[in-house]
Order: C-alpha cells, then structure tokens, then sequence
C-alpha cells in the first residue's frame, strides 16, 4: 500500500526529481520536501486559495492535487517571482498598498494577480475582483489587495517602457 | 487534515481504465480534476484504497462537433466550456454556466465527467445539460450504455453510474434556428457554491410559438430536476409575462429539500425567481 512513485518536478526553472507517496498532496511535496515554504496551506479543501501555484502556467490549488499527477509538470511558486534577487513588480506593488497585512493569503494573491495581469495588463476594479474572488484574507484587507493589484500594473506598465528602446 | 494511503493507478489508455475499474471494482474511485474529490479524501470523508487517475487518457479530452451534436469528453475542463468558440456557437448556455462554476483556479482543473459523476444538487452543469437534452455515454469493459441525463441522476451525490463504469463523454444537440435560453443562478459570494439556479432552453417557430421547452432547476430538490409541468404550460402560453410568471411558479412545488444552508421553503422561491429570470432571459432574445 504504502508505495512510492517516482517523479520529475521543474519547479520555478529548476528540475527535481523525487520519490513520493500517492497521497502526497502537491502543496506538502513542494513545502515540505522541496522547501518553497511560500506555498500556504490554509483550508485544504479548495476554498482559501492560499495554496495557489501556477500549473504548465495556469493557475491550480495545490493542495488538490495529488503530487504525482504533476510529474512532468513546470509550476510556478511565489518563490520564482523573484528568482533573480530583486523583487517582482507586483510584489514591490504589495509593499508600497499595504496589500499583505498578516500575509498569509498573500503569495495565492500575488500569483492569481500575476496571472490576471498577464491576460489583462490593465484589469478594471470589477475584474480584479473576479480574478481574486478565489482568494480568501483573513485579516479582510480587501480594499489594499485591490489597490496594490491597480498599483502592480502601473509598476508592470512602468517597467515594459523602460526595457523597451 | 491528509488522504489516507491509496494505491495509484494512471492508465494511458481507455481500455487500461476500463481494466483497472472492472479489476478494483467498489474499491476504486476515478480521479479527474479532483476538485471534488480530493476535498472529500482530505477531510477523510472519502477513503477509497485505489483511485485510478483518468486525466493522461488523450481520447478522454475530445471536444467536437459531430453529426449535429456536441461531444464533450469526460476530461473536457470547465475552462475549456467557457472559452472555447466551438461551445459558445454550439451551446452557449454551457460556457455560460461554466463561467459560474467556483474560481479560475477551479475550473482549470474540474471536469464535465467529473462534475456530473460528483452529482451536487446544485451544480452547474447538471442543470444546465438536463435543459439541453444530453446524453451520457458510460463504458466499462462489459460494454457500452447511454444513458439520458434525467435517468443518471438518483438522488443527492449519487448517480446511476456502477462501480466498474466510467462515464466518458456527454453528447449534447447544437443549437438549431429558434433556439432561445436562460441561465440565472444565485450565490451568497462571488463564485461561491450556488444555493440554487435555474435553467431554461426553448424552441421557437416562426411565428413564435412555443414548439418545445426543456426546464431544469437546481438546489431546490435533493437532486437537479426537469419541471414538466412548466414546460407544458410554456408550450401553451409561450414566452409572454403571464406564461413565464406561470412556469415559473411551478418551481414552488418541488419535492422538500433542507440543508444547513437553507430551508426548503426558501429554496422554493429562490428556484421560483432564478426561473423567472431565466425565462425572461429566453423571451428576450437568447441571454
């Protein structure tokens, strides 16, 4: 029963490979044995969003997978945000709106908000909602997330210009 | 709180699925998008000892159009249903209520299979294919069946499907000329679980005359239903204020269902106004 399954993680641009039990939760391989303690588990049950990470770049709850169904997959954690030292722009966003608080919520919110503004670079308040909706804080600090996300595309809009010639 | 040990199975292929459930048997749960499954497994409300993972089945994730129909594999995302142009053309009233179903994160995992399979009373698309007139597919290796969406629904979280059995596509009528529909939901948050929602799928002829109407609503029984009794009345007096308030109000003689969400009686008008709104949704020209 209690059997381990081999499998290939790229986490944040790095390759691990590592033997699991099945009922591994995603979110527990990549805290605890991989050490991306950015990854909160809050309710275990879907409804926090918390645990948010982003899956082949799409966003997933991760403490409902099973680790062994993202072998092979390449996941995103808050971490890989600022894999090169500095801070990321909504990260930076987060700090000047207040938009953390107690911070637990905070690195779900980070990447729900990461992905919305892939898709939306200027997202309207009603949009940033929905996208967030998924996302629970405890402390209801609402009105800085939301403000901290119109600030991290300012920042993001900001720094396209200056890499641009 | 965590699963308790399972053993694993990933089959690659159809038959290797069918296989491993005739083999576990009541021992085995299918595992696709898990985002009603693994809750349950870990809050150990479910204990299965083998979950046989479906989801890196490639036949398992068709979306096409055939023969008039719209074919939806098992695997088929409830991302996919509120995207893809081929659904919005084919049957809008799906991406619609997809749109509906719990967070982004959510729907880039759960599956149509998998919702039907869960059977929530209040979920979306149960609803939503039982006013489409859908058909489900179930295979196991004895075999192949299909099954009328209103006959896979037994009661709440339970459906006819056997143990040895994977449901593996549904199969839905495209829209045709004079198609009209509605969808109205209501949920205490953005996202949320919704108490109750309505759904609603009309045919109009030329001269606007009701010539068939499937009604379906959700969260108000202890299982999603067909209201035959308004779609009767909305073949007579079609889409006009007095039809719809009158269709609508067959809503309130749905069979008992409490919870600790919400009384039956409460249901009952919700499911009576979710109607009404779906219904006048449809006389207005589609959504």
């Amino acid at each position: 029963m209690r059997d381990r399954i081999s499998i290939a993680l790229q986490v944040n641009g790095k390759p691990y490979r590592l033997e699991v039990e099945p009922r591994r939760l995603l979110a527990d391989v990549l805290r605890r044995d991989l050490g991306f303690t950015g990854v909160h588990l809050g309710c275990e049950h879907g409804v926090c969003g918390a645990c948010t990470v982003l899956l082949d770049g799409e966003l997933v709850r991760s403490c409902l997978m099973f680790a062994v169904q993202a072998d092979g997959c390449e996941i995103l954690t808050v971490e890989g945000l600022n894999a090169s030292g500095d801070l990321h722009p909504i990260q930076r966003a987060f700090i000047e709106e207040f938009g953390f608080q107690c911070g637990f919520c905070t690195p779900g919110m980070i990447l729900a908000a990461y992905r919305l503004l892939q898709e939306r670079p200027r997202p309207s308040a009603e949009e940033i909602r929905r996208a967030l909706a998924g996302n629970l804080c405890r402390c209801t600090g609402y009105a800085d997330i939301l403000r901290s996300v119109q600030r991290a595309a300012v920042l993001l809009a900001e720094a396209e210009e200056t890499r641009a010639p | 709180m965590k699963p308790a040990p399972f053993r694993y199975v990933r089959p690659q292929t159809r038959e290797e699925g069918l296989e491993a459930l005739a083999r576990y048997g009541e021992d085995a749960k299918v595992l696709a998008g898990g985002q009603s499954l693994v809750p349950l497994m870990n809050l150990r409300l479910a204990r299965p000892k083998v979950l046989v993972d479906i989801n890196r089945i490639p036949a398992l994730g068709i979306l096409e159009r055939r023969d008039g129909e719209l074919v939806l594999g098992a695997l088929v995302r409830h991302r996919q249903l509120e995207g893809d142009p081929r659904v919005w053309e084919a049957c809008p009233i799906l991406s619609r209520a997809a749109a509906c179903i719990g967070y982004p994160a959510i729907r880039n995992r759960g599956t149509v299979g998998g919702s039907l399979a869960h059977a929530d009373p209040a979920a979306e698309l149960g609803c939503v294919l039982l006013a489409t007139g859908a058909v489900v597919v179930l295979e196991s290796s004895r075999g192949r069946r299909e099954v009328r969406i209103e006959d896979l629904f037994v009661g709440p979280y339970t459906t006819c499907i056997r143990p040895d059995e994977l449901l593996v596509e549904v199969r839905i009528p495209a829209w045709r000329e004079g198609t009209r529909w509605g969808f109205a939901e209501f949920t205490r948050h953005e996202g949320g679980f919704a108490l109750a929602l309505a759904a609603c799928v009309v045919h109009l002829d030329g001269e606007g005359k009701v010539t068939s109407a499937r009604v379906a609503v959700g969260g108000v029984s202890p299982l999603p239903v067909r209201l035959p009794e308004a779609e009767k009345s909305l073949r007579g007096a079609g889409l006009s204020k007095e039809g719809i308030a009158q269709a609508a109000a067959c809503a309130l003689s749905l069979e008992d269902y409490d919870d600790v969400h919400a009384p039956a009686w409460h249901r009952r008008q919700l499911g009576r106004w979710l109607l009404l709104q779906a219904l006048q949704q449809a006389a207005g020209g589609g959504s």
